[in-house]
């Protein structure tokens, strides 16, 4: 298992640089310019200093190099010194990769969103499975019950219905009409006392439950395929004939059974929580890491967009190897050498 | 009289009277029920202590969902199978998980029918868990005993079921069951996907486990030559009905049903003389679909010597002398 993944993660080096050269060069390919949200008043030959100055005078593989040197080099130099308190080499000089719109360094900002994604789609991620491993069990069970019936009708809508609908009719519902919640999800707040932490939990529940809600019907109908495989198998049958309890029966072999598929897909599901909910976000206010990606997107902030498109592609890398692996340690048939 | 009923009761070890397994068939939008298939219809035998009945047929007549149902791994639609005395079919939850140590079943399919992600060991001892008070380590030397009973080596109980063999699972589901130490085991068709070489071993350990337990056998087969070898007495089913029940001697020297005269001519003859002339009997046409079954006697549309009455009457289940059984009108 531990050689398995050291040549995993070998293999992940050549996967992710071509993922690199690709992002660079599509971006490099896009029709957009940073200067393009500049007054119109501004003369030609201004707009091209500005755009030597951010260092589009040189050629895309020297560019690509430098972004390289940047990402690959400086910024993981940075974060040791930063976390050891130590100074390596000349690091007054040392050029970060900076965002053109905001002129700070990329992982600074990514930093600074971090917690807000986290928080909201980390929260309806884990409500999702809360909510989808009952309902899959239960509609496996008892299939085409009244229940399963419900079940299956609510995740076809919550599957089909976008979060930009779904979101936007809570907007109007509870924010609106009832004035229940906060339409806009205020970042700055602080939870110090117990009335911020109510109002942190209501500026929250839409965007979490509109994420939630979809993460949950894709989970449990996942989750009541898989129980409904194991449930005819002959196993199941003998466990039944040793004389088990329905609940040992039901628990011990086939929901753990039938969770080796599931736990695989919340795994490949996981980098889309630091990836961010881009629509939702965008449609709660929420300023987290989607956000920042459509902002770096619309004002062609190509470092930005480059780092965390890459970002987003190590992580997906990573979370398939974690959902490899994973499934080695939950299945005894599966052994990697 | 009175004695003479008790000494017979002590003797017997199952009486099934009747048993029925229907299966219901939905469909449409409404899934309205239109139908049933009568997997199992009606029959009616016992089994004395310490005995093998064998339970032949062709595939699909219903063997395997006899046995299911005689264990109430399936609800019965009707009838009544008293194991020892108790009415297994009016037990319910936790009475019946309770009897469930009397009896087990060995299935077919050795591959299938383990937890792929339990080791031997705790697939064995899991039953212990559930109906004894043992010690965790009681339970360990129970399994590695039972892994010897069956002929593998005790140090296997730390590996999981898909390292083995097919015998050798096989040999792992025969020590699941005998884990409780039942009286009666029905084995459903334990061979079946058994190599030929491997089929003699495991029919011979069952052999020897059931002289040493005391155990009674329905051992379900499809593979006449086997049930020959194993059973003391042997039942004929077709679709769903038994047509034939004897004691070995008489059913292969003398069947007297027409389903299994030309059941046992397809048996092949290992002598080639005999082979070259031995008398074959072919049936023509198909088996019937169980859920829309002929009326009158289920073999009346193959039968080669059906008459006009057999199409119209359900032929009854009754004994003739030697405690035999048959369903035909045309057998006096």
């Amino acid at each position: 298992m531990f050689n398995y993944t050291i040549r995993r993660l070998l293999f992940a080096i050549p996967t992710l640089f071509v993922i690199s050269f690709l992002i660079f060069a599509i971006l490099d390919l896009a029709p957009n310019d940073p200067t393009g949200n500049l007054p119109l008043t501004i003369p030609p030959e201004v707009r091209e200093n500005i755009r030597i100055s951010l260092g589009l005078g040189e050629p895309f593989p020297i560019r690509y190099l430098k972004w390289c040197q940047q990402f690959f080099i400086n910024e993981p130099l940075n974060l040791i010194e930063q976390w050891f308190d130590i100074s390596i080499g000349d690091s007054e000089n040392r050029l970060r990769v900076q965002s053109w719109a905001t002129r700070s360094p990329v992982v600074d900002l990514i930093v600074e969103r971090l917690p807000q994604t986290l928080w909201v789609l980390g929260l309806s991620y884990v409500i999702g499975i809360l909510i989808a491993i009952p309902i899959g069990v239960i509609s496996a069970y008892k299939q085409y019950s009244i229940f399963d019936q419900i079940g299956t009708f609510i995740s076809m809508v919550g599957f089909s219905v976008p979060t930009f609908f779904t979101g936007l009719v809570c907007i109007v519902f509870f924010s609106s009409t009832l004035g229940w919640f906060p339409s806009i999800y205020d970042t700055t707040h602080e939870v110090t006392d117990l009335a911020s932490f109510w109002f942190q939990v209501k500026q929250m529940i839409m965007p979490v439950m509109v994420l939630a809600l979809f993460n949950a019907s894709q989970l449990s109908r996942f989750m009541r395929a898989s129980m409904l495989d194991n449930l005819s198998q002959d196993y199941v049958r003998t466990a039944r004939a040793k004389g088990l309890k329905e609940r040992s029966v039901l628990l011990i072999h086939v929901l753990r059974n039938s969770l080796i598929p599931v736990v695989t897909v919340i795994a490949l599901g996981l980098p889309q929580i630091f990836a961010g909910a881009i629509i939702t976000e965008q449609i709660f206010r929420v300023n987290g890491l989607g956000q920042l990606l459509i902002i770096g997107i619309q004002g062609a902030d190509i470092p930005l967009v480059q780092t965390l498109t890459f970002i987003f592609a190590v992580l997906i890398v990573l979370f398939n190897l974690i959902a490899d692996i994973l499934y080695g340690m939950l299945d005894p048939r599966i052994r990697y050498e | 009289m009175a004695a003479l009923a008790s000494t017979e009761s002590l003797q017997l070890m199952l009486q099934v009277t009747g048993l029925s397994m229907h299966f219901p068939v939905y469909k449409g939008l409404m899934r309205r029920q239109i139908g049933e298939i009568k997997a199992v219809d009606d029959i009616s035998f016992h089994i004395m202590r310490g005995e093998t009945l064998g339970l032949v047929g062709e595939s699909g007549c219903g063997k395997s969902t006899a046995g299911r149902a005689l264990l109430k791994l399936y609800q019965p639609t009707s009838g009544r199978v008293e194991l020892d005395g108790t009415d297994v079919t009016a037990l319910e939850g936790e009475d019946l998980r309770r009897i469930r140590t009397d009896m087990q079943m060995i299935f077919q399919d050795p591959q299938a029918c383990l937890n792929p992600r339990m080791t031997v060991g705790s697939i064995i001892a899991e039953p212990l868990d559930e109906h004894t008070r043992l010690s965790r380590r009681q339970k360990r030397q129970k399994a590695r005993e039972l892994l010897d009973a069956v002929g593998m080596n005790p140090d296997y109980e730390n590996r999981y079921p898909h390292e083995f063999s097919g015998g050798q699972r096989q040999r792992i589901g025969i020590a699941r069951a005998l884990a409780l130490e039942p009286k009666f085991i029905v084995c459903d068709e334990p061979i079946a996907a058994l190599d030929v070489s491997i089929q003699a071993q495991v029919v011979n350990l069952l052999e020897d486990l059931q002289q040493q337990h005391q155990l009674t056998y329905l051992f379900i087969s499809h593979d006449l030559s086997m049930v020959r070898h194993i059973a003391d007495r042997i039942a004929v089913m077709y679709l769903g009905k038994l047509v034939e029940l004897a004691s070995r001697e008489q059913l292969y020297q003398s069947p007297q049903h027409p389903y299994t005269k030309a059941l046992l001519s397809a048996v092949p003859e290992p002598d080639p003389e005999k082979e070259a002339i031995r008398e074959r009997i072919i049936l023509q046409g198909d088996v019937p679909s169980p859920a829309n079954p002929p009326s009158g006697c289920n073999f009346s549309t193959r039968c080669p010597i059906a008459q006009e009455q057999c199409m119209r009457e359900t032929p009854a289940w009754r004994e003739l002398e030697g405690g035999r059984y048959i369903a035909c009108h045309m057998v006096q």
